[in-house]
């Protein structure tokens, strides 16, 4: 990323017993992360203020009395911290049972969300297998909400907060917030309405964060019956110029979703709703497959590539040798990749000699 | 942008002037919401009350067309309480008295005057800006799409040259990009003045280096605009090659440009769907799209990143490159011998002085700003650090002038268009996305309900929108946003075609049209 402060690594404390320098300003949780310890968090996002809240990411201090979250603990000089202790692994898997007791299902398709698979990786890590604590359940599944992005099956909702958090943090929107206490609680919109009578811009934040796949991505989901594998490829918005990076999600040659890159350079996990959700113009029935060129009857009629790039080109060749090589003129794409400006150009200096060329910047 | 996205969470005083950002840049507006949060103050002036006012520490309902007037009155207070940064004006600009003598003569007072804001916001305004110790300035198509475009972002420049907030973290002159790749086809060399990479045509030495690069004697004398090409259809040019670009819909002056379209004798559309402008044609050739095209885009912040295919592209279709190249090819162009996008990219790396540095495999994770002038540069994310690429930052002296059209008995109402959330552009991908219709079905007209009582149109009802060029049907709506005399509607939906009306001007210098100020008359519709 750009403009990092450079750590000036002077403190230090022991991880495991292993000496580790640290940044003043970190948490124990970020300096362990760095030193490659797995330690579990289900209600932490890289991008969002620590939260403390699902007690996973719980480490023994020593001189501390209880087990402290990692998450919102500072490193301190000298600190010494034991991240997996057979205590700290007893209380977790505890924790774990607790929230896959309350879940309608603990096994998501991945196509929900980019989070979406925490808590399932988090349940076959520490083999637990829900029931223990079956009783209660928090949080209610929308069923009226029919707006065609985001799922809200909060049967699914472990209270992280994390849609809370991102909506207000890294959006700004603040759509939606926590109702009750308890098995009560509910994530909601101002009164109690559907997103889109909300502040909601449906940037699809929240279904990204999302650990359990409680808020799923509908477009995406319309794919989970797909046959194959889901796989990633990563490029660049196609919209406005702030050129935010995502993943294409792909299945056996369908473009089925897209989802936010976390270490984007220049969005950092954030996307708004059309590089979120409007990726679907790609394979439209109404694409062009075809060549077309204009028979005599006055209609476009499609053809091979060796007719349409004949017509093309004798058509510019006549037209310059009427009328003179500043007849042609090329207007390039402000949308095509750099290579089409760049051949789009070249066509028209390497061809004609002129500089009769733009691109659609003026309007 | 002079500086990049990230220190969009930077500044103490950030100036958003004809950006709509939470609606046409969302993700870097998220940046500006953060650096509300952590203190930063802003001002927004924009002619509707768009959602950045509301978070705004002072909001300045301008005028449509009136930015000059402000900024003069911003630079004339920022003067007269000697906010002005002495050291950077004397060591780092040029014409800097000849521009404070200038603005001595714009006050507040008649500053208001013209924009129809209190003068003591003015101030207030200029006070804020002039006082922090980074302001970064943000605009968009608000601030060039007007006959005085030019002068806008000269204005700009102005505040930022009197300030010393150039070349500094958090600070800048920062417009925001429209399209995912705009910048990148200038920095490809896809303009009338510039070879790739910026590279002026008038300069003989630049001739001489591409007539060797591309086997010809070059024109010393630069091209013609697209705006002036789209004038001359049928009297100098009489062939059209356009990619990925729907002319008709997105330009002014829709009967004008569907007008010159037919007057060539000749236009192939390289497109990915069979567009407005595509029905003109003689030649239709089917390009691949976003998600099945290798290739390169620069971002707003001047960032070089590369874009992947994930999927087959349908039938026949082919990337925009071996498009180009195979018309090339069968008239004997040379050079055109291209294999892959990779190819391409490489090749203009190697003629451009701000690509020297990179290659296809160096921008892969896109770590990137350019100017990357060689191979150990790290990128530049901040610009004129140090110096300006010219030596001395100019000052330019700038007077006020009135849009090309300005309302009358007979057009009233000053209408203004730009983008909506939900849609992009002339809607030929939003358009065809599952699920944009639930949020956003269809145009209206944003009218201030008190106008639209007065006007006697129905809140949701029809209205005639006539301007000198033509005349729209349009859906009317109530809106606070809209402030009274101005109404707004985006240019996204072909059904509403309110390019029609649009094109009363063009900026001198650039040729941008004034797409954002258009003298309207509204009455209710009648069958």
């Amino acid at each position: 990323m750009i403009a990092e402060v450079k750590p000036t690594a002077t403190a230090t404390l022991t991880l495991d017993g292993v000496e580790v320098s640290f940044t003043e300003g970190e948490t124990i949780y970020e300096v362990a992360e760095r030193a490659g310890r797995e330690v579990p968090t289900l209600c932490y996002d890289a991008r969002l203020e620590a939260f403390g809240g699902c007690r996973l990411c719980v480490v023994e201090v020593d001189g501390m009395r209880a087990p402290v979250a990692s998450c919102t603990t500072p490193a301190t000089a000298g600190m010494v911290v034991k991240t997996t202790t057979d205590a700290i692994e007893k209380h977790r898997r505890t924790l774990l049972e607790l929230v896959a007791s309350e879940n309608r299902e603990n096994e998501v398709d991945e196509l929900r969300g980019h989070a979406s698979q925490e808590l399932k990786s988090l349940l076959d890590r520490y083999e637990v297998r829900g029931g223990r604590f079956a009783g209660r359940q928090s949080g209610t599944s929308n069923s009226t909400d029919d707006n065609p992005f985001i799922l809200r099956d909060y049967d699914l909702c472990i209270s992280c907060y994390r849609c809370v958090r991102v909506c207000a943090e890294q959006e700004g929107d603040h759509a939606i917030t926590m109702m009750n206490r308890g098995f009560e609680k509910q994530i909601t919109t101002e009164f109690n309405g559907i997103l889109k009578d909300s502040a909601c811009t449906f940037c699809g934040q929240c279904v990204q964060t999302c650990p359990t796949g409680a808020l799923g991505d509908r477009k995406a989901m319309r794919a989970e019956s797909l046959p194959g594998e889901v796989e990633k490829t990563r490029t660049v918005c196609p919209y406005c110029g702030v050129g935010c990076s995502v993943d294409l999600l792909t299945k056996e040659d369908r473009l089925v979703g897209v989802q936010p890159a976390m270490d984007g350079p220049a969005n950092e996990g954030a996307l708004c709703i059309k590089g979120q959700f409007a990726f679907d113009f790609v394979q439209h029935e109404d694409r062009l497959k075809m060549p077309l060129v204009r028979d005599e009857d006055g209609e476009l009629h499609e053809t091979d590539w060796e007719t349409a790039l004949d017509r093309a080109a004798d058509g510019f060749k006549k037209a310059a040798g009427e009328h003179g090589r500043h007849a042609v003129y090329g207007v390039a794409s402000g949308r095509a990749p750099h290579e089409a400006a760049y051949t789009m150009q070249k066509f028209i200096r390497a061809g004609f000699g002129t500089h009769q060329i733009d691109n659609c910047s003026r309007a | 942008m002079s500086n990049p996205l990230a220190d969009m969470e930077k500044p103490d005083l950030i100036f958003c002037i004809g950006t709509n950002m939470t609606e046409c840049h969302p993700v870097a507006a998220t940046r500006i919401k953060r650096a509300l949060k952590r203190g930063a103050q802003m001002v927004v002036a924009d002619p509707r009350r768009i959602p950045l006012a509301e978070m705004a520490e002072l909001y300045l309902p301008i005028r449509v067309g009136s930015d000059v007037a402000l900024l003069l009155g911003m630079a004339h207070v920022i003067a007269r309480e000697r906010l002005v940064d002495r050291e950077f004006i004397d060591a780092r600009t040029k014409d800097g008295e000849a521009f404070l003598e200038h603005v001595q003569q714009f006050t507040p007072e008649w500053a208001a005057g013209i924009t129809g804001l209190p003068p003591a916001d003015i101030e207030r305004a200029a006070l804020l800006y002039g006082r922090a110790d980074k302001a970064a300035i943000y605009y968009t198509l608000g601030i060039t799409e007007h006959i005085c475009g030019v002068d806008n972002v000269q204005s700009l420049c102005n505040l930022a040259l009197l300030t010393g907030n150039l070349g500094r973290e958090g600070t800048g002159i920062n417009p925001m990009r429209g399209q995912n790749n705009i910048q990148g086809a200038g920095d490809c060399g896809a303009v009338p003045a510039n070879y790739p990479g910026f590279q002026p045509v008038h300069d003989p030495a630049n001739g001489d280096k591409f007539a060797k690069l591309y086997g010809r004697e070059m024109d010393g004398e630069k091209g013609i605009t697209k705006v002036t090409a789209l004038n001359r259809c049928g009297e100098g040019i009489h062939a059209m090659l356009i990619d990925g670009e729907n002319t008709v819909v997105s330009d002014p002056d829709r009967h004008h440009c569907e007008h010159a379209l037919r007057a060539l004798d000749h236009l192939v559309v390289i497109d990915i769907f069979r567009t407005e402008t595509a029905e003109f044609a003689d030649v239709v050739l089917p390009a691949t799209a976003w998600g099945e095209t290798d290739g390169v885009c620069t971002n707003t912040e001047r960032r070089v990143q590369r874009l992947r295919a994930a999927v087959t592209p349908p039938g026949e279709a082919k990337p925009d490159w071996w498009i180009v190249s195979q018309i090339a090819q069968r008239m004997s162009i040379a050079g055109f011998e291209f294999e892959s996008a990779k190819d391409v990219f490489n090749e203009l790396c190697g003629l451009s002085p701000i690509y020297a540095g990179l290659d296809w495999d160096r921008i892969e994770h896109g770590e990137y700003n350019w100017p990357v002038p060689h191979k150990d540069h790290p990128g530049t994310p901040v610009l004129h650090e140090g110096e300006f690429k010219n030596g001395r930052g100019l000052f330019r002296v700038i007077s006020y002038r009135d849009p090309a059209e300005v309302v009358d008995d007979e057009f009233p109402v000053w209408l203004t268009t730009g983008r909506r959330l939900q849609a992009y552009h002339t809607r030929t991908q939003t358009g065809r996305a599952a699920g944009i219709d639930y949020l956003l079905s269809e145009e209206s007209l944003e009218i201030h309900p008190d106008d639209l009582a007065d006007w006697g149109i129905p809140d949701g009802g029809w209205a005639s929108l006539r301007s000198r060029r033509g005349a729209i049907k349009i859906r009317a709506r109530a809106s606070n946003m809209s402030p009274r005399g101005t109404v707004f509607c985006s240019f996204s939906f072909s059904d509403v075609p309110v390019n029609i009306l649009t094109g009363s001007g063009y900026d001198p210098v650039t040729e941008t049209a004034e797409l954002k100020v258009c003298p309207v008359n509204i009455s209710p519709f009648e069958e």
